[in-house]
């Protein structure tokens, strides 16, 4: 094909309209699904914009539903660009929230300000730790990362249920166990003038960060090397194993930022709420994201958006919960299938004249 | 499920849905749900038809429903983190609600707490115990019901059928108030023969069925005959034990249809009585009642209808029992207590009321249960 | 009955009924994706199908009144999803993986919204065969209460390891997944080959569903699976894309399963959350010991996205 200048013009506006119209499509086929059930798809339509996107209020909704997922969904992405599959990212969030727990109620007397980049800080480096160990089982023990994430995620939150419930609670949290409260002043709070945490911020700099990180550096590049061909990695001398332990930390990061940013803006403490599978949800939006940083964040957006127009169908027209799942379903499976669409429509080929 | 417990059928189902459809329109959504009509929101952690902890409070919600001037939303499966926030402010916001039942235990601190600061002109109430006057604001309110004491009376009913003397708890988690059920049970059935032992099983969550079922079955092999539960949803433990033929007393709901043949009696909520008198209060701009309790007598528990397996000296025994709570003369936790380690857990001659907040702090088993804390 | 006191005797009488119980639908389920991955493609979305199965069977028996319908439905309705899971990943540039994810949220929550009315009902389950007659002790006798669709994995577990080495089907399916090059120079159709093994996988977890909801524990609620599927997906790596292999694994993690509530039951109480992970800890270990560094994947289809 030959390349004219409107080549990279074009190729993304290919990545814009293809995913568009699959979504497009998705509510055409959810809405006959409905139509189908003696629903009027055009008010099921009306009540999902009002619900995710109508207001500022919904917008909030919108987001704050999205900011976990964002972080989840790069410690799935990160280690995709090495060519690992990491489905363990629940374990990182939960760790991350219950270091952050015990280091906010340990330094609690301590600047606020040194305290709470103390609990993001340890809830990083914990996830962090957390996933490259599934990395380094790999590396060094042949392990298959997928599985041995999988398994760890089921440990860590037996460990954390372990010591929240165990050593580490609070008397005075009966009947809600949970570890000590960090105190008002430790906690981060919301983004000024919204009633969204601060995780949304940070996903967003990360996901950015983590562009620029793959795209722009040599390290970016190695790492894609990496993922593309691990054996003509190794021949080309490049640092296989530390390029992939690096990687997993990093989106183990990620994922324990997640957790940490939930205990300190949320709860205030590690208690059962924080599992609330953020971790599973975000390896949706990673492959939806084609385990791109950048494309995580309007993937997450969009999901939490659906789930905030699921309370609307819930309430107004007495729907199941389960109507957003069969909506994201249905858009999921036409987003993916339509990546069979790239390069093959006239409108976005280069035109040789 | 939508008023009833029962079953719903597939059609029935498609019927509703069908008839929403119809009123359906652009207009109508843009409007907030009518404006003279008090409009109340429940919001559930878990599915409404659990044949557990949800769906008692479901059945409530569906008596408001019934209530003249009354529009009520509902949201299930709503996670104990920002979404319930934000579920509560939908509810506000985008529906116009001024009273609001967020069921789910684990949904008042921080989220209630929050969201009831943030909109001082709506009424928060909550399950549980937790509002404390001086310390959580006026318009959030905890109802409550003293369970314990249809539990004591499963516990009388098991201890008049077991042969084996072995009787079997599956709980989710050793929280006070779980204990607290557990202890009553275990006491109840003591009251019969002293020799009869609870054996517990943790599962560690709310609802996991696998587990609870495996749990079931070991409490089995190891000879117990009347099982009972403290789980989200006690549905699996009911269907296991009568699969395998033992007895069950049920919790949460009425679970008697699950086991014709196994099932004794159940420990059940009765939300109704709270949940009409909040909706009263919001409708006549009374004050909110920020701190509503009871037990039989008030009507908040009932226990459930005997089984066919409940002998004439259990029906009479626990019937006397009952009699006496519903007159409210009638104390659970009395000294001379033991916990199951052989300490004194409450002295002799010193008894604890429902409403004593010692009660909530429960962090012992008594003699007669096996396991720890 | 007379009751024998078991005492700890119960612990592996308990996690010998445990890991007949537990283990069917991890058995079915890891047996499909075996055949799945044999040919070269991975489904995560099996956990979405056997969600859809344990619904479609729990509603079908409800209807029909059949247990064994509802089995079939199962099967059936994990068809469906597999062949589609198969065509989608026919389509040029489409990641199996990916649409293995979609497939997973799309099952489970076309699942949870048909199966709502199926929620409160109660369906005829599937019967036991009383394999453990012959003893005195009622304990044994619960553990052997064996549902047949346990034999049935056993005998497919047995069947696949025999089919895949020494069938026709079997060398076209393995040549498909260890090069789909040489597969097509000697003139197999790749795609279909494909098709047709995630069809057939989704089949089997299909069926595996319908053991939770029709069988044990017994009934349809929307917590039923919380995962399993998922699980049962990666302990095929575990048990290296083995048949026989996948029903030691099944048998291990439903054993290791039962072992936290039998503990519980003797009186072994604190630290249940620990021994409740005991499954997922045990199989760790277990990889961790057996796996090499420098033979990655022993026994790994060569054109699977996850063998590099």
């Amino acid at each position: 094909m030959a390349s004219d200048r409107s080549g990279p013009w074009r190729r993304a506006a290919e990545a814009l309209v293809i995913p568009i119209a699959a979504l497009a499509a998705a509510m055409v086929v959810f809405g006959l699904f409905m139509a189908a059930l003696g629903q009027n798809p055009l008010e099921i339509y009306a009540l999902i914009y009002k619900g995710a996107f109508a207001s500022a209020f919904s917008w909030q909704n919108t987001l704050s539903r999205a900011a976990p997922l964002v972080l989840t969904a790069l410690c799935v992405a990160l280690p995709a660009q090495a060519g690992l599959m990491v489905i363990g990212g629940e374990g990182a969030v939960v760790l991350g929230g219950l270091i952050a727990a015990i280091v906010g109620h340990l330094l609690s007397g301590a600047a606020p300000t040194g305290v709470k980049v103390a609990m993001v800080l340890a809830g990083m480096a914990i996830g962090g730790i957390w996933i490259a160990l599934a990395g380094a089982l790999r590396q060094y023990r042949g392990v298959n990362e997928t599985i041995s994430s999988l398994l760890l995620t089921y440990v860590a939150v037996a460990l954390f249920n372990h010591f929240v419930e165990g050593p580490l609670r609070d008397p005075s949290s009966l009947n809600k166990p949970s570890t000590t409260y960090i105190g008002d002043v430790n906690m981060i709070g919301s983004l000024p003038g919204l009633d969204i945490h601060w995780g949304l911020a940070f996903g967003i700099g990360f996901c950015v960060a983590m562009h620029v990180l793959v795209r722009y550096t040599t390290y970016g590049f190695a790492l894609r090397i990496v993922g593309g061909n691990p054996r003509a990695a190794r021949l080309a001398g490049l640092p296989v194993t530390r390029l992939v332990l690096t990687v997993c930390g990093l989106g183990g990061a990620a994922a324990g930022l997640a957790g940490a940013v939930e205990v300190a803006a949320v709860h205030g403490s590690a208690n059962a709420s924080l599992i609330a599978g953020y971790g599973y949800a975000g390896i949706v939006v990673a492959f939806i994201a084609r385990q791109n940083p950048l494309a995580i964040v309007p993937v997450a957006v969009l999901v939490g958006g659906l789930s905030a127009s699921g309370g609307m169908l819930q309430r107004r027209l007495d729907l199941p919960d389960a109507t957003v799942l069969v909506l994201q379903g249905i858009a999921f499976m036409l987003i993916l299938g339509s990546e069979a669409l790239y390069g093959r429509l006239k409108l976005f080929r280069a035109r040789v004249a | 499920m939508k008023e009833r417990a029962g079953q719903l059928d597939r059609r029935e189902l498609l019927l509703g849905f069908a008839g929403a459809g119809a009123l359906g329109a652009l207009a109508a959504v843009g409007r907030a749900l009518a404006a003279d009509k008090l409009v109340v929101g429940v919001i559930y952690v878990g599915p409404r038809d659990d044949y557990g902890y949800n769906q008692a409070q479901a059945q409530a919600a569906a008596a408001v429903k019934k209530m003249p001037g009354i529009t009520v939303v509902e949201q299930e499966k709503v996670p104990e983190t920002t979404d319930v926030q934000k579920t509560m402010g939908s509810m506000i916001e985008q529906d116009g609600a001024t009273l609001l039942f967020p069921t789910s235990f684990g949904y008042f601190d921080p989220h209630i707490l929050r969201m009831a600061e943030k909109y001082p002109k709506v009424r928060f109430a909550h399950c549980g115990g937790l509002w404390t006057n001086g310390k959580h604001p006026k318009n959030v309110g905890s109802y409550f019901g003293y369970i314990d004491e249809c539990q004591y009376l499963n516990g009388v009913v098991a201890g008049h059928t077991t042969k084996t003397k072995k009787l079997g708890f599956i709980a989710a988690k050793p929280i006070p108030q779980v204990l607290r059920n557990i202890n009553a049970f275990s006491m109840g059935a003591r009251t019969v023969d002293p020799k009869i032992t609870t054996q517990l099983i943790i599962t560690g969550d709310w609802s996991l069925p696998v587990k609870e079922a495996e749990a079931a079955n070991s409490l089995i092999d190891q000879g117990v005959d009347v099982v009972t539960c403290h789980v989200d949803s006690p549905k699996v433990v009911v269907e296991t034990a009568e699969r395998r033929g033992i007895f069950v007393c049920g919790y949460h709901a009425d679970q008697s249809a699950l086991a014709p043949k196994g099932y004794l009696t159940g420990a059940e909520w009765s939300w109704t009585t709270p949940y009409t008198t909040h909706v009263k209060d919001a409708m006549a701009g009374n004050p909110m009642n920020n701190f509503m309790r009871g037990g039989l007598k008030e009507g908040f528990v009932k226990a459930g209808a005997y089984g066919r397996a409940v002998g004439d000296q259990a029906r009479k025994n626990a019937d006397t029992i009952k009699a006496q709570m519903v007159k409210g003369d009638f104390v659970i936790f009395k000294g001379p207590l033991k916990d199951n380690a052989g300490n004194t857990v409450i002295a002799a001659g010193s008894a604890h009321k429902q409403t004593d907040v010692v009660l909530e702090q429960m962090n012992y088993l008594v003699e007669g249960v096996i396991g720890k804390v | 009955m007379t009751v024998v006191e078991l005492g700890w005797w119960g612990v592996p009488i308990g996690v010998l009924g445990g890991a007949i119980r537990i283990s069917t639908p991890f058995l079915f389920v890891s047996l499909g994706e075996c055949i799945t991955e044999r040919s070269g493609r991975i489904n995560l979305g099996l956990e979405g199908i056997l969600v859809m199965g344990a619904m479609s069977g729990y509603a079908v028996s409800y209807t029909s009144d059949n247990p064994w319908l509802g089995v079939l439905a199962a099967g059936g309705a994990g068809l469906l999803l597999g062949l589609l899971h198969g065509l989608a990943c026919n389509l040029p540039r489409v990641n199996d993986i990916a649409v293995g994810i979609g497939l997973m949220l799309f099952g489970t929550g076309l699942a949870f919204f048909l199966g709502k009315p199926y929620v409160q009902p109660k369906a005829p389950t599937l019967p036991g065969i009383p394999l453990g007659a012959w003893s005195d002790s009622p304990q044994i006798r619960a553990a052997l209460q064996v549902n047949p669709l346990f034999l049935i994995g056993l005998a497919l577990a047995v069947g696949l390891g025999w089919a895949l080495r020494n069938t026709r089907w079997g060398l076209v399916v393995r040549i498909v997944g260890d090069s789909s090059d040489a597969a097509r120079a000697m003139g197999y159709a790749v795609a279909r080959v494909r098709t047709l093994s995630t069809a057939l996988g989704g089949f089997l977890a299909g069926i595996g569903g319908s053991f939770l909801s029709l069988y044990y524990p017994g009934s349809w609620s929307e917590g039923l699976s919380s995962g399993q599927g998922l699980m049962a997906v990666a302990l095929v790596i575990f048990a290296r894309w083995n048949p026989i292999r996948c029903f030691y694994a099944a048998l291990l993690f439903g054993g290791a399963g039962a072992l936290g509530p039998a503990l519980q039951s003797v009186g072994v109480t604190s630290g249940y959350y620990l021994f409740n992970a005991a499954p997922y800890i045990v199989t760790l270990g277990i990889m961790i010991a057996t796996c090499s560094p420098r033979r990655t994947l022993a026994g790994a289809p060569g054109e699977l996205s996850i063998n590099r």
